[in-house]
């Protein structure tokens, strides 16, 4: 009977987002399949008529602008955990990003000092490096426990510059030499290995597939105790813990598996790339993927997906297109500065708002407007 | 939203000078009506045993004793400042004693985690509505629900039996909870769009779903109406019929006097009187207390 109460609510609100809630469940369902379908498709987008040319990237192969795409928005999803579910502003994600990296290419690149006791492929890797991240995440986790919003956010931003300058300066990680030949993912298909050096479009496909399993994921997490617990953190932790939510258990899941997704989109960057140095992991990178976030709306997947996919398509298609004697490329900050400032005006909840802070948004318009 | 409703030095002049079924307005007739606790007994539930809390300079609780026993309504009371709400935050692992014990069924409570101490059955509300609010109402009690539950985050992501069969029950048990303070109309909406009338009744719900031995309210009927009040009297009864001890702070003097088995009352972090609502009702020190004048010159 509550369900009723909770659909009715749902259905009263506008938008796309209201249109799709009133929908019966199997209409969402197809609705959910055709877009999964036409994802895979996308690397074929250039052949649509009139308007495929317009959206394919120029100034890069577009699978492989797809595939820069695919880590993006996995990146956006891990760090939506973290900031949209738990309400912990992290600006050093990057970092863990980087362990992902890191790990694959220490446990398989010949120039790994490891080579001879691993020289994994690139699949037994993978297990090791997400383990690997997931400590990384609870290590930034527990001294940051009592720490929120701007003090987290310092100490956060501090932990990915720690990355990046012992990537730097180790010569175990090897600066800018970086690792070499981490090899691919596995498979072959009529004799020749799937994931090779020049097509994208398998990376691409295996980046969706990972997408869609980390969104089941997150969605089971969210819609269970654990989702409510993150919740009540981020609007009163105090509270949350006098209502019996272990609070420190479950910032430390966040922070452990937001992890875990920037980890797995370390890894296939790596397998992806075949080469990785500490140039790869600048700052830029996680404040990118946080504004990737706020842009989609903060909170809900679909808006960070939408967010992550954005942060990587709009620098990607300036590529190529120039201005006088400049690629346009070259100006892809402020553009892009100036892309966000106008969405952030226009819709300050973000392009696809999460319910809940679409109606405080609403609220506050309420409070504010004469009585 | 509104202040809380203090009351004025005459409305409690007139609470305290003539018998309470005749100053309320409020239907009243059963306020004074002797209100026994069935399930009352003479086990202690909760002590407080010389418990002093400084903030700095400020002593909030200054050497104060009583205990709770169970099944019964206890009202704790006294003027701004007195303590109450620091007492409240004192049992619930909010602050930290500087000197003496909290016992909660023979157990100290002090030095216990927040959660532990609601896990281990005592609930509260807080004075300044403290709910969760982009969550809906339902989430919000659910949140209390899982106190009690295992569900690890394993299971939750492969949805393993165990997370069907929480989730089951304790959604249910949350719109039982719903209908029983009576806002389950207002389950799938965000809380922070209910009216304050009903946010109260949504933490009490939300409380309740820790599943406590001990529930502590903290001026729940502030900023209500008569007619609201006299409902939240109800609920309150209800609650103890339950099973549940209530300690409840209030400002409304007729409230207090009409639903409380004993009361104790505060002023300036001290202790100054502790009996039945009748004994407490015609305490000098109290009465002098409540209209401001300094104990000493009552
Ligand atoms: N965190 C704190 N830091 C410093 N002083 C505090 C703190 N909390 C409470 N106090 C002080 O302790 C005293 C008791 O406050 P408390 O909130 O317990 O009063 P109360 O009886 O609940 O009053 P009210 O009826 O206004 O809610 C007050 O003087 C208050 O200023
Ligand atoms: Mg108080």
């Amino acid at each position: 009977m509550t369900t009723t109460t909770e659909k009715a609510t749902w259905r009263s609100s506008g938008g796309v987002r209201g249109w799709f809630g009133r929908q019966p469940g199997w209409v969402r369902g197809i609705i959910v399949l055709v877009s999964a379908i036409l994802a895979f498709l996308l690397p074929y987008a250039a052949e649509v008529p009139l308007i495929g040319p317009q959206i394919v990237t120029e100034g890069i192969d577009w699978p492989s602008a797809l595939f820069n795409m695919s880590y993006y928005v996995l990146l956006a999803l891990g760090l939506n955990v973290v900031v949209g579910y738990a309400g912990l502003l992290d600006l050093g994600y990057v970092g863990f990003f980087a362990v992902g990296a890191y790990g694959t290419a220490l446990l398989t690149s010949p120039d790994s000092v490891l080579y001879a006791d691993t020289g994994w492929k690139w699949l037994m890797a993978v297990p090791v490096a997400l383990a690997l991240t997931m400590v990384a995440g609870l290590i930034l986790g527990w001294p940051t426990l009592r720490l929120r919003g701007d003090y987290l956010a310092i100490v956060t931003l501090g932990f990915a510059e720690i990355i990046r300058i012992f990537a730097t300066s180790t010569t175990t990680l090897r600066g800018d030499r970086g690792f070499a030949s981490i090899p691919h993912p596995p498979g072959m298909w009529n004799g020749k290995p799937i994931f090779g050096v020049t097509d994208a479009v398998p990376y691409f496909w295996l980046g969706l597939v990972v997408i869609i399993l980390v969104i089941l994921g997150v969605r089971n997490l969210d819609r269970s105790r654990v989702g409510r617990s993150w919740l009540a953190i981020r609007e009163d932790e105090e509270a949350a813990e006098i209502m019996g939510v272990r609070t420190i258990k479950y910032k430390l899941w966040a922070f452990a598996i937001g992890a875990f997704i920037g980890g797995l989109g370390g890894v296939l960057f790596a397998g992806e790339q075949g080469f990785i140095n500490s140039q790869t992991f600048v700052l830029q990178f996680s404040i990118l993927v946080l504004a990737g976030v706020v842009m989609g709306g903060s909170g809900n997947m679909a808006g960070a997906i939408l967010g992550g996919a954005l942060i990587s398509y709009i620098p990607d298609r300036l590529r190529g297109i120039s201005l006088g004697d400049t690629d346009l490329y070259e100006y892809r900050f402020a553009l892009f500065g100036l892309v966000i400032i106008i969405i952030m005006v226009l819709r300050p909840q973000g392009l696809i708002p999460s319910r809940r802070r679409a109606m405080e948004l609403k609220d506050r318009e309420k409070e504010v407007a004469p009585q | 939203m509104s202040e809380p409703h203090k009351e004025t030095p005459e409305e409690l002049d007139r609470a305290n000078e003539r018998p309470v079924d005749e100053a309320a307005p409020t239907g009243g007739a059963k306020l004074d009506e002797p209100n026994p606790s069935p399930v009352r007994g003479e086990e202690v539930l909760l002590e407080v045993d010389h418990v002093t809390l400084r903030f700095g300079g400020v002593v909030a609780l200054n050497d104060v004793s009583f205990s709770l026993r169970k099944g019964e309504i206890f009202g704790l009371i006294g003027p701004n400042g007195a303590g109450k709400t620091t007492c409240f935050n004192a049992m619930t692992g909010v602050y930290r004693p500087t000197s003496g014990a909290i016992r909660f069924q023979g157990e100290s409570v002090v030095g216990k985690k927040k959660h532990e101490i609601t896990r281990g059955g005592i609930a509260r509300t807080f004075q300044n509505v403290r709910l969760f609010p982009e969550m809906t109402a339902l989430e919000n009690v659910m949140v209390g629900a899982d106190a009690h539950h295992k569900t690890s985050v394993i299971s939750a992501l492969f949805r393993l039996p165990r997370f069907w069969s929480e989730e089951k029950s304790g959604r249910a048990r949350s719109i039982e909870l719903l209908k029983f303070v009576g806002i389950v109309h207002r389950a799938g909406d965000v809380s922070r769009n209910l009216s304050y009338g009903e946010q109260r009744r949504l933490e009490i719900a939300r409380a309740l779903a820790t599943n406590p031995t001990l529930l502590c309210l903290d001026e729940p009927a502030a900023g209500f109406n008569p007619a609201e009040k006299e409902e939240l009297l109800q609920l309150i009864r209800k609650i103890r019929d339950t099973g549940v001890t209530v300690l409840l702070i209030e400002h409304d003097m007729r409230l207090v006097m009409g639903v409380t088995d004993r009361i104790v009352v505060l002023e300036f972090g001290k202790k100054i009187a502790e009996g039945t609502p009748a004994e407490v009702r015609d305490n000098p020190a109290v009465i002098a207390a409540y209209l401001g004048v300094p104990t000493d010159a009552a």
